[in-house]
């Protein structure tokens, strides 16, 4: 283009503050404050017992979430997109619904159901399955907040491909099954692996709602960025900033894995 | 991870697929069942729970002093949000498809930043840097602008990343016609551009204000939930739920919920409009 004009340089000055003030000054400085006594203190910190039971704890809860959203997920995106049924628009409508509640209303309305006071919650007490203050709530409260992502990533590939080549198959003689694992699946892994990504990604990090359903026990129901939290408050910054290093470096990996997937089939 | 956002519900051409009525009516049922166990029955329990010593007693628990304040708080600030993002994620989307500089790549990746960082994460990020011991002395922990620029990291990609895709779409020929026919570049920016961005700019800005006014994460820390200054209305709710006060905490979340379910519907309408004239 023609020489670069004094309004395009006060822009790009502009955008390149705020970005650096707001993201990368902050980001760059939690790395080089964590490292700031080298690494051995940030091994011995991550390596305590609290810490490793919290990174268990985020995986076990991520896991769980991960694998039943993917398959609700996928299963939501066949039905809405290829089959028409009574209460079909309500379901679309409603599945986008997660993203707009704050992570506390999550929490809060998972304890309303289930916790010891309430009705449900208490015949479940009695029977001894507790979800509140334990892994399960944990569990729903992180499946709820990332419900959407893979149905919202999967519904429109499956409704770009069509349903010829299935069609194909079942004329070929081939079962359901038989198409969906030959034909469908082949057609959206890029977008079901990105959903996936994303999930995981909104999983690891959740915060608010694991933080009122959990109780916040530390080294029982404590994860990961829970830890950062407790760390923080109790004026262990080292070892806040070491989770907190952790989790953004996971964080960083995860978004360059969304990068590379994303030109496949998000043009 | 934009991508992810409200994005337009799927229109299908109704497509009769050949599979058994058993099969769609356990699938439809297990769906709903996944759907109701984990939204919509707990929302609904909130809702219940709001509104369970009546209207006037909901209506008391939202208006308590410190609930009013926080709700106040929240959504002014989710506004002051909105129109910041507004006004720089435009600027930002032009900045990275009409300029080109070197690290431009970076600033893009940049972006995503915040959408892939824990919430609390970005919290304490933003406390190194205008915490108490500030390297650049700007102290914003426990000051309202604090928790501003906690939302504003937070929301930062929403309307880049809605803003983006139709800059890098747009048809430069309009502007170039308007340019021979001796327009200025800011009646240029003004006249042609700028109209045809504002369905995405009000797409972002909408998503950005749903996402301010429920953060919890970034906030927490950032704010030291000083009641009557620093708290927004999902730290509030957690103190109540904290000091067992489960229905002023339900009927606060009810105004949040109703409040995100306007703009999630005004945003629906949007598209649909938007669609509609194209």
């Amino acid at each position: 283009m023609r020489k670069t004009r004094p309004g395009k340089l006060v822009l790009r000055a502009v955008v390149l503050v705020y970005v650096g003030f707001l993201v990368a000054l902050p980001v760059g400085l939690i790395a080089w404050r964590t490292f700031a006594h080298g690494a051995g203190p940030v091994w011995h910190s991550l390596t305590s017992a609290n810490a490793r039971h919290a990174l268990k704890v985020t995986a076990e809860v991520a896991v769980i979430a991960v694998v039943a959203n993917t398959i609700f997920g996928v299963g939501a995106a066949v039905l809405l997109v290829r089959h028409r049924f009574p209460g079909r628009r309500v379901i679309d409508a409603l599945i986008d619904l997660p993203l707009a509640v704050s992570p506390v209303v999550v929490g809060l309305a998972l304890i309303l159901v289930y916790g010891k006071t309430t009705g449900f919650g208490g015949w479940l007490a009695d029977h001894g399955i507790r979800i509140i203050f334990a892994v399960p709530g944990m569990v729903l409260a992180t499946i709820f907040v990332s419900l959407p992502l893979v149905v919202r990533e999967v519904a429109p590939v499956l409704e770009e491909i069509g349903v010829e080549q299935e069609q194909a198959a079942w004329t070929l003689g081939a079962s359901t099954a038989q198409a969906f694992r030959r034909v469908t699946v082949p057609a959206i892994r890029w977008a079901l692996a990105y959903g996936v990504v994303l999930t995981l990604a909104r999983a690891l990090g959740e915060y608010g709602a694991v933080a009122v359903v959990s109780g916040r026990l530390v080294g029982k129901t404590q994860t990961a960025t829970l830890f950062v939290e407790e760390r923080y408050q109790n004026f262990d910054q080292p070892a806040a900033y070491a989770m907190a290093f952790t989790l953004a470096a996971i964080a960083v990996v995860i978004l360059l894995g969304i990068t590379a997937l994303r030109p496949r089939e998000h043009r | 991870m934009t991508a992810a956002v409200a994005e337009p519900t799927t229109k299908a051409p109704a497509r009769r697929v050949p599979s058994g009525a058993a099969g769609l009516g356990l699938g439809v049922g297990v769906a709903t069942l996944y759907l109701s166990a984990i939204v919509l029955v707990p929302l609904a329990a909130i809702v219940t729970r709001a509104g369970s010593h009546g209207w006037s007693a909901f209506w008391r628990a939202v208006t308590t002093p410190e609930s009013w304040a926080a709700l106040r708080f929240t959504l002014l600030l989710g506004l002051a949000v909105a129109v910041v993002n507004a006004v720089v994620g435009t600027l930002v989307a032009w900045v990275l498809v009409r300029d080109d500089f070197p690290g431009r790549q970076v600033v893009d990746a940049l972006i995503d930043l915040p959408f892939a960082l824990p919430t609390i994460v970005a919290g304490l990020v933003l406390l190194a840097l205008y915490g108490t011991n500030s390297p650049v002395h700007l102290n914003l922990a426990y000051a309202r602008t604090g928790v501003m620029a906690a939302l504003l990291f937070v929301t930062l990609p929403f309307v880049v990343r809605t803003v983006q895709p139709v800059l890098i779409e747009f048809d430069q020929e309009m502007e170039e016609a308007a340019a021979s026919l001796g327009a200025s570049r800011v009646t240029i920016f003004r006249r042609i551009v700028l109209p045809n961005l504002v369905p995405a700019i009000a797409a972002g800005t909408a998503l950005s204000f749903a996402r301010a006014i429920s953060e919890f994460g970034a906030t927490v820390l950032i704010s030291g939930n000083i009641p009557f200054k620093t708290e927004v209305a999902s730290v509030h709710i957690f103190s109540q739920i904290e000091s067992d006060n489960s229905v002023g905490a339900a009927a606060v979340s009810t105004v949040l919920l109703v409040a995100a379910l306007v703009v999630l519907v005004a945003l629906q309408a949007l598209q649909r409009w938007v669609v509609k004239r194209a």
